[in-house]
């Protein structure tokens, strides 16, 4: 079950931040500005790298909106990170597709070099990794993605892999 | 050699800049639209085209267009699907990374059409760097008065934007993408009323996918009746293919409707054949949404006829023996390949992705997810496939909307037929584990 993580750390969003979040919200019809939420969560979690609970209560307080249509939208879609992640998070396919051309083995090769499991981070602090849908990327398979930009990698192979990682 | 109406260009270096693309001619369409056409003229071509959403479904485009109502003093909207997340499918990811303009040409030139004067392009969140190369492409047009007020002195008004998903395949249906749209979880809405009678804020909006919108570029400069001629019967015109799995040459290809499927797999022009020097086992056609087909039925109809890639063809003989075109998502499984591990695999994803409204889809992806699962790694008990069939039964047409479909097809055509190999998996358990 998803939850949403509580912090007690105060959040502030830079004038930077607000920013882009007033660029976000001119882009619908007058009154309907929470068609922002989406894109905002996504700029809110790639200046903080997860979705705290203080972040996300700022961020409807921003929208004018309840914190709980906030929680709601965070915890239905898989990009928006309710925890801390390790500062880079290999995204990699594990759909069908792939799997025909190897995911699975990069998945197990991924594990095995980072020696955390799936969800996990690593001592530093650096790495997480996780087996997500099809990444519409299926003939370049096996791929992953890794975030906030989130760059892309085609074709893995073990050693493409090591080199990533290195 | 295959027309390219949209990907003739794709190796053109800077094609994705509005500068090499309007010396290949782009935007001659804006121009020929705004400039020469009235908005219903620009209907009637899309009719005559006899263009079908490539989104999947294959709605004809222009009857969609011409159902948009049309209320005094209400905004009308056109909405792009780029959420594209049917497993096997790439075509959109790969038009929007090459030649981003091909769309937003699509897209001025519907909007003026259905007459929005505010359009978003819909795009899943996980397409972050093909979020920035079309918002750049909008910036170059706008720069260039394509969009934005008074579009080439025409008097004509659009902005449009991009809009990002939060990473959820239920939200390529059309009801749930403008659930996200508005902000909310991706639920789907229950049809009708059709988007286009109430869609984004209520209001009449039309919502096509990104190869749909691309291929009015073409359809309006060389008219709607010349684009009819390419292809066969009712599947009209060229159509992107995303050839994925166990083949020589994966990768996107435009392909004139109605080309043989044995051709498609095995010449060079497309597959190349089956990589490794092996044999073929089964296609997944249309998307992993759509019935898996067996070798012989894939090349050949059960009347022996060949098996042609159109919407007729594909799907001639119905379930029993045929398939559907889809979002033309084309899987190649060698005879290497687990069929069992392979439903297994999308029906951990259906259950992943269901949105949890309807309890048959909610419940019964679980199930399926589960006793695969057992099946797969040798806990299964020869009941279970029976009872897989009988939960896929339970899903189907029992649903909002047509994920639970979705989630059921696939696994009942797999037990159709493939039932040997999961009988296998019970009387080889053991073997089955490793
Ligand atoms: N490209 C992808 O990634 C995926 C594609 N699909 C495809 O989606 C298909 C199902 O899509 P749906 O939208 O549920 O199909 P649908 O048949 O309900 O609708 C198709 C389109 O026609 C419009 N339409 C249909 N009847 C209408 C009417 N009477 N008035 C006005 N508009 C009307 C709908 O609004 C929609 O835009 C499946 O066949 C599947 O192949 C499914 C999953 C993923
Ligand atoms: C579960 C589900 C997922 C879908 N995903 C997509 C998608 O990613 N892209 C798309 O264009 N259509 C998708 N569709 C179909 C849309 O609902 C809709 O039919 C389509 O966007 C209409 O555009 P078209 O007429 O141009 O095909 C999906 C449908 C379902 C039921
Ligand atoms: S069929 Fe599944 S995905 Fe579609 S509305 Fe129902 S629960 Fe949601
Ligand atoms: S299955 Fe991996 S990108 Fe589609």
């Amino acid at each position: 079950m998803l939850r949403v993580e509580e912090t007690q750390q105060a959040v502030e969003f830079s004038a930077a931040l607000i920013a882009k979040f007033d660029d976000v919200k001119s882009r619908y019809p007058q009154g309907k500005q929470k068609s922002a939420l989406l894109p905002i969560l996504h700029l809110t979690q790639a200046e903080f790298g997860w979705l705290s609970s203080a972040a996300m209560d700022k961020v409807a307080e921003y929208l004018g909106i309840l914190p709980i249509e906030v929680y709601e939208v965070a915890t239905f879609y898989t990009m928006y990170f309710l925890r801390p992640q390790g500062k880079y998070v290999l995204e990699v396919c594990r759909t069908g597709p792939c799997c025909l051309v190897g995911a699975e083995k990069i998945m197990d090769h991924i594990e095995q070099r980072l020696g955390v499991k799936e969800g996990e981070v690593t001592p530093d602090g650096l790495f997480s990794w996780r087996g997500v849908e099809c990444l519409a990327a299926c003939g370049f398979g096996p791929v992953l993605q890794i975030g906030p930009e989130y760059t892309f990698y085609e074709n893995l192979t073990p050693e493409s892999v090591d080199k990533l990682i290195a | 050699m295959a027309r390219k109406l949209l990907l003739e260009h794709i190796n053109v270096p800077g094609i994705n800049t509005l500068e090499v693309y309007r010396q290949k001619g782009g935007y001659a369409a804006v121009e020929k639209a705004l400039k020469t056409l009235t908005p219903d003229e620009v209907v009637e071509e899309v009719k005559k085209s006899g263009l079908r959403g490539r989104g999947g479904a294959g709605f004809p485009t222009g009857m969609k267009w011409s159902f948009l109502a049309k209320p005094e003093g209400v905004p009308r909207y056109l909405v792009c699907n780029g959420d594209e997340s049917e497993p096997g499918t790439f075509k959109d990811r790969y038009l929007m990374t090459y030649i981003p303009h091909l769309l937003i040409e699509g897209m001025i030139v519907a909007s003026y059409a259905l007459g929005a004067n505010t359009s978003y392009i819909y795009v899943r969140g996980e397409m972050m760097p093909q979020i920035r190369i079309l918002e750049k492409a909008i910036a170059e047009a706008k720069n260039a008065g394509l969009l934005g007020n008074n579009i080439l002195g025409t008097g004509y008004n659009l902005e449009l934007y991009v809009q990002p998903g939060g990473g959820a395949y239920i939200c390529g249906e059309e009801t749930a993408l403008l659930e996200s749209l508005e902000g909310k979880r991706g639920n789907p809405r229950i049809k009708p009323p059709f988007p286009a009678i109430a869609g984004l804020y209520g209001c009449p909006t039309v919502v096509n996918n990104v190869e749909s919108i691309a291929a009015v570029v073409p359809i309006v400069n060389e008219g709607g009746e010349e684009y009819a001629k390419l292809g066969i019967g009712r599947s009209t015109g060229t159509k992107l293919i995303s050839a994925s799995g166990n083949i020589k040459k994966p990768g996107v290809y435009e392909i004139d409707l109605g080309v043989p499927v044995e051709e498609f797999i095995y010449s060079d022009e497309y597959c190349g054949g089956i990589a490794n020097g092996k044999r073929l086992k089964a296609v997944v056609a249309g998307g992993s949404s759509v019935p898996i087909l067996p070798a012989n039925l894939i090349l050949k109809t059960i009347n022996n006829e060949a098996r042609l890639m159109t919407y007729e063809s594909l799907s001639d003989g119905g379930f029993a023996t045929g398939t559907m075109l889809g979002s033309g998502g084309f899987v190649v499984l060698d005879e290497d390949q687990c069929i069992v591990r392979n439903t297994w695999n999308f029906s951990r994803f259906y259950h992943h992705e269901s949105c949890g409204q309807c309890s048959p889809c909610r419940e019964g992806t679980g199930w399926m997810e589960k006793v695969l699962h057992r099946l797969e790694y040798g806990h299964g008990k020869m009941s279970d496939i029976d009872l897989l069939v009988d939960v896929s039964k339970k899903i189907e047409g029992n649903t909002i909307c047509p994920l639970g479909d979705a989630a059921a097809w696939p696994v009942a055509s797999a037990i159709r037929h493939f039932r040997d190999e999961f009988e296998w998996h019970v009387t080889n358990a053991q073997e089955a584990i490793t």
